[in-house]
């Protein structure tokens, strides 16, 4: 390849997160030398890309929502809460109980699956909408408008599951965050299904232009004739209806709901997932794929951190100065200062 | 100072009074300042000489460089070219620090201190004077209180800043400006947001100072203050200083035909399109107002018809654009457009409506910069269309590419960033974005601003061609006789009201640049105005 094309991929703003991505891999693979196998068993994928891929389901989900919030020159920090309420809703709803009929255990739902889904998605999405009304009608800074939710949602979640960690007993909900479809698991499907979903209402309809312009130059797009507020409101509760999504499979995965530690931090990851993959946080511009990139990139490195054997205490350490190292790699500041360094040379 | 004199001076080789050659040795003498911006020029050639113990008034249209005189007297931008001598040294402030150390301080239009700190902090900001490394708290107090004193203000110097007015606020900058030992005070727009108390108020501690010997420089347009305070002025226009004078010596007249330009050619006025208007307005606006903006005014505006709104910065152009279009809401009035009611609540309803509005300030309110060239053209039809009805890929390209070429934008490609076009050029991307949606009533405020002369007389063409297709147009611009040159009929507005509505149905010399000129300034008003406190 030559130099010209080669310049132009490094440009190209998928490249660096891929580029990270790859080499994470690689460093996995040369001190792990199954890492790349994979298996079918039991008609299902396993290995260890898989077992990443599925448990960055619920971190790419979020992010995804997060990634238009932070589009529009905002931030949503109170998704972690949010997950927790879904979680909660769902749980309480469907938990069920241990009941013995004609001497054997049978596990009963309170209430028909569907229904409680239905319901912890609600949930989520009201609270999205509470944290757009804040922002878009009241005009609260969007970081204190959710942190209000942030603080109040784990609040709320373990008020929703009695102070307890709720045990779900129903095994038709485990498919949600552990089961699998045509050999790869369901949350896999579920993450595509979304990134399809925001790819086809980004490029084929005009949400993608209102969201970059409003967030780009706010007054401009006002002026444009764009519904501001409404599109502020329908991205808010989006990002919550996201939320929800992980909440479920969260829950569904640990069979259980834990008000006060589900989703903990998980909005920083999103954040960090969504900046990883080259969406300005002063707004404007997003992409999808960059955001699902930045949460593989942020869940191989928690997985490569466990499997290469990192002492626990430091692994929070290894992960900051990788993330440091990708926002230095990013950084157009820093690179045309190396390469003017370089030509100086 | 007239042995090099500006081109822009041809204009004026009748003026009443030259430049006065007082012998009083200048404190601060700026000479042939050039500053460009990605080549469009800011300042040409321009001057500025401030005496000692003296009141100078600054005047001058939007865009007339003054903003940008004041920032490279202050060090905010380097010049071009040009020298600068404070007390017969040459000087080069690299940043307003260096300025306030050689002693020249400015009070921005907006106060620029901390509202959450206190009086005598803001004023020591930056120089808090410090006892064994701590910062000496009595001394602050004391020294606040000296600054305050010496203006001859009240004010308690441990209040918090936010809590006190604003025009208190001014005075807190002020002394904090005065207490840096300023030789030169600059005040850009301080009477803007204050009321006729405050601004008496202000005067009172501008004198103070005054014969102190400081010399200020007043940047005002309001035309009575300007008369009241300075002992001379300066006059700049597209980047020139085009005169300075005693204020004594020139009348106001002279003045307002100095900030707003005389047209080159008088014969164009007459040579004037005819007027082949729709005799049934399409908008008709009755009592629009909103308080605190404009005071209730009608207006009509005619299909086919160029209306055109005069006056000086500040008289209300801009915020009758801005009612007509929804992008502020009325609190007074109707507007009926095809005789029936339209509800403006918001820009989203007037786009609906069929109308359009090219905003003033191209860069906050106009380009999205980092989105395509293409998608900028598209975004108001797009809103228009709604969510789901999408332009597909091509039919946007087609769409680009007809207003790329209509009106000639040079752009490597309709995928190109905005932001990285020239002036004129994005300038006439939100003129393709309007025009895509097809509007009847398309409004125009300053568009040819900060754009160079080609493309001023591109754009002006392509609006009179549309027009003459049965576009109806509001045309909103410093330059009186671009307004002239352009309009079937003038509103003129003064001090945030209509005062004329001027036509050339009344015969062809309704539109006459001097007449016109009177009542901008006041000097001969047909609809009763305030009268000017010093003329």
């Amino acid at each position: 390849m030559n130099r010209a094309r080669l310049a132009a991929l490094t440009r190209s703003p998928q490249f660096w997160p891929l580029a990270v991505l790859a080499a994470l891999l690689a460093v996995n693979g040369l001190f792990n030398p199954g890492f790349f196998s994979l298996a079918w068993r039991d008609g299902h994928l396993y290995g260890a890309l898989v077992d990443i891929l599925n448990r960055a389901a619920p971190l790419m989900t979020v992010a995804l929502g997060m990634t238009v919030v932070i589009a529009t020159r905002g931030i949503d920090i109170s998704v972690g809460a949010v997950v927790a309420i879904a979680a909660a809703v769902a749980a309480s709803l469907i938990g069920g109980k241990l009941v013995i009929v004609d001497g054997q255990q049978i596990h009963a739902p309170s209430v028909a699956m569907p229904l409680a889904l239905l319901a912890a998605l609600a949930a989520a999405a009201l609270c999205g909408l509470f944290n757009g009304v804040l922002v878009a009608s009241v005009g609260i800074q969007p970081i204190i408008a959710t942190l209000i939710l942030m603080v109040a949602g784990r609040g709320i979640a373990q008020l929703i599951t009695g102070g307890q960690i709720i045990t779900i007993y129903h095994p038709p909900y485990f498919f949600i965050g552990a089961g699998h479809l045509l050999g790869l698991p369901f949350a896999l499907w579920l993450v595509a299904a979304l990134l399809a979903l925001m790819a086809w209402l980004k490029h084929r309809t005009a949400l993608g232009l209102f969201i970059q312009a409003s967030g780009g130059n706010p007054a401009a797009a006002r002026l444009s004739g764009i519904n501001a507020r409404g599109l502020l409101i329908a991205v808010y509760a989006f990002c919550g209806l996201t939320a929800g999504i992980a909440g479920l499979m969260i829950s569904s995965n640990v069979k259980s709901a834990d008000g006060n530690n589900a989703g903990q931090l998980l909005e920083l990851d999103a954040i960090l997932a969504v900046t990883l993959g080259g969406t300005s946080l002063l707004g404007g511009r997003f992409s999808l794929r960059g955001s699902v990139l930045g949460a593989l990139i942020i869940q191989t490195l928690t997985t490569s951190i466990y499997s290469l054997g990192v002492p626990p205490e430091v692994n929070l350490v290894v992960k900051a100065v990788v993330v440091f190292a990708v926002c230095l790699v990013q950084s157009p500041e820093l690179r045309s200062w190396l390469t003017k360094r370089r030509v100086a040379a | 100072m007239c042995a090099r004199r500006s081109r822009a001076h041809a204009f004026f080789t009748d003026d009443p009074r030259p430049v006065t050659s007082d012998t009083a040795p200048a404190l601060l003498e700026l000479h042939g300042l050039h500053k460009a911006f990605t080549g469009v020029a800011a300042l040409v050639d321009a001057r500025l000489s401030l005496r000692a113990g003296e009141i100078h008034a600054l005047m001058g249209q939007n865009g007339a460089g003054k903003s940008t005189l004041i920032k490279v007297l202050t060090g905010v931008y380097p010049p071009d070219a040009g020298t600068m001598r404070l007390a017969g040294q040459p000087i080069r402030p690299g940043s307003p620090q260096q300025a306030q150390a050689l002693g020249i301080s400015t009070v921005y239009q907006e106060v620029n201190l901390c509202p959450n700190l206190s009086v005598a902090e803001n004023i020591a900001a930056g120089r808090m004077p410090r006892r064994w490394g701590w910062i000496d708290w009595r001394a602050v107090q004391r020294s606040a209180r000296s600054a305050l004193e010496r203006l001859r203000l009240d004010i308690d110097p441990g209040r918090t800043l936010g809590e006190c007015p604003v025009a208190v606020q001014q005075m807190v900058a002020i002394a904090r400006a005065v207490s840096l030992d300023a030789r030169v005070l600059v005040l850009d727009e301080p009477t803007s947001s204050l009321d006729e108390t405050e601004t008496a108020r202000l005067f009172e501690v501008m004198r103070t100072l005054r014969d102190a010997g400081v010399a200020i420089l007043f940047v005002t347009h309001f035309l009575d203050q300007a008369y009241a305070m300075a002992d001379r002025l300066t006059v700049m226009r597209n980047g020139r200083t085009v005169g300075e004078h005693r204020c004594a010596d020139l009348p106001r007249l002279a003045l307002v035909e100095q900030m707003v330009g005389r047209s080159l050619d008088a014969g164009d006025l007459a040579a004037r399109r005819a007027a082949a208007s729709h005799p049934v307005p399409l908008l008709a606006a009755r009592g629009l107002g909103r308080r605190g903006s404009v005071e209730p005014m009608d207006l009509d505006v005619r299909g086919g018809e160029v209306l055109g709104l005069a006056g000086l910065l500040g008289s209300g152009r801009t915020e009758t654009a801005r009612l007509l279009f929804g992008a502020d809401r009325a609190d007074h009035g109707t507007v009926t457009l095809d005789g029936r009611p339209l509800v403006l609540h918001s820009p989203r309803d007037a786009l609906r409506a069929g109308l359009a509005f090219c905003p003033e300030e191209r860069k906050t309110d106009g380009i999205v910069a980092e989105l395509s060239v293409r998608e900028n053209i598209l975004l108001a039809l797009q809103a228009r269309r709604g969510v789901f009805d999408h332009l597909g890929a091509a039919e946007q390209q087609a769409l680009a590419q007809r207003f790329i070429t209509l009106l000639g934008i040079k752009t490597a490609d309709a995928g190109m960033p905005i932001g990285q076009l020239s002036g004129g050029n994005q300038q006439k991307a939100i003129l393709a974005r309007w025009l895509a949606t097809e509007p009847r009533l398309l409004i125009l405020d300053e568009p040819t601003r900060g754009i160079d002369v080609a493309a001023k007389q591109e754009i002006m063409d392509q609006v009179l061609k549309l027009c003459d297709a049965g576009l109806a147009i509001v045309f909103i611009s410093s330059e009186l006789g671009e307004v002239l040159r352009t309009s079937q009929r003038v509103v003129v507005l003064r001090e945030r009201r209509k005062v004329a509505e001027l036509g050339l149905h009344e015969g062809h010399d309704a539109l006459d640049e001097q007449r016109v000129l009177r009542i901008i300034a006041g000097a001969d008003a047909p609809a009763p105005a305030r009268a000017g406190a010093a003329a």
